[in-house]
């Protein structure tokens, strides 16, 4: 499946159903990410249950430091 | 007490988590700061770095209020689609709104600040504007419902401390919700002008990050804040352009 996660084209497994498991695919599950598909933001609670799909484009974004 | 909305906080220092050298140190300057009210700024994560430290993990997050801004937005829209971001880790619903307008003074874009503030308070945030030191835009900004005025001592990260004195005075004086003093504060005796002339808080970061010793500056800006408040608590003596002694003159032992 081919997604387009910040800006960049990524292939990922067909199998990947959710964010979650996106995440989890990225290793990114043990992180406080927020989601953003498609230009719809995901609460974090949600993202177990949004799916996702060819070509999606997809947002992660997460805290830095800042003034 | 500060009170911002629904939350109270006995500390009136604010501090940003910016610019750091590393997480050991900024969570030692966290702490030496008393700062119950954290800064910080949305970024994309860069999905090929899993496992990329990150501050957050460092930090005891029940113990702060985490104030997201929307640095890096130039329009409202921007602002408010980085506010949503941030409110959607569940984390928090405070949001520093920064819309900047001039790429080379940081200063905010007045419209853009004025719309984002607009939406954001519609959408239900807790709002603490980042603004010039306007008092027309300062009360437009109140009117709106903003939870607090955080107008700018002078350009973000100049040091140069508090450039105009009368017109933060202007804003402390004419609008009812706290005012924050935020950015270009360099000293902790930029931070307690800015108390003793009866600002509710001081925000600021890179005085702390990138002094010689943050985690000393942090203690210092926490002290300093404490002091300026009490100063303004007590109240200053008025200016006299005459001496006036301080001993009496009465039973003096001289011939």
């Amino acid at each position: 499946m081919k997604l387009k996660i910040n800006g960049d084209e990524v292939q990922v497994p067909d199998a990947l159903q959710s964010v979650t498991e996106l995440l989890e695919h990225l290793k990114l599950n043990d992180q406080m990410i927020i989601a953003e598909v498609n230009e719809k933001i995901i609460q974090n609670e949600e993202q177990n249950n949004k799916q996702i799909k060819e070509d999606d484009r997809i947002e992660l974004v997460r805290f830095v430091g800042g003034g | 007490m500060l009170h911002i909305g629904p939350y109270s906080f006995l500390s009136r220092l604010l501090l940003g988590t910016g610019k750091y050298t590393d997480f050991e140190t900024q969570k030692k300057a966290v702490d030496a700061s008393g700062s119950e009210i954290l800064t910080f700024a949305v970024r994309r994560m860069n999905i090929y770095e899993a496992g990329q430290p990150n501050f957050l993990e460092m930090l005891d997050l029940k113990k702060y209020t985490l104030l997201p801004n929307t640095a890096g937005a130039k329009t409202a829209a921007e602002a408010v689609r980085i506010a949503k971001l941030a409110k959607a880790s569940g984390l928090c619903d405070m949001v520093k709104v920064e819309v900047i307008g001039c790429a080379k003074t940081l200063l905010p874009d007045p419209v853009e600040t004025l719309k984002a503030t607009e939406e954001l308070l519609k959408e239900g945030f807790i709002v603490l504007p980042y603004t010039s030191d306007d008092i027309v835009l300062a009360r437009r900004l109140e009117e709106l419902g903003s939870h607090a005025i955080m107008p700018a001592a002078s350009p973000i990260g100049s040091g140069q401390g508090i450039i105009n004195p009368l017109y933060l005075k202007f804003i402390i004086e004419q609008t009812q919700v706290p005012v924050i003093v935020d950015a270009g504060i360099g000293s902790p005796s930029d931070a307690m002008i800015a108390m003793e002339l009866g600002a509710d808080g001081v925000l600021l970061n890179t005085a702390v990050a990138c002094a010689k010793d943050p985690v000393k500056m942090a203690l210092a800006m926490k002290l300093a804040v404490e002091a300026g408040q009490l100063g303004f608590e007590a109240g200053r003596i008025p200016r006299k352009e005459t001496a006036t002694a301080s001993s009496p003159i009465e039973g003096l032992s001289v011939k």
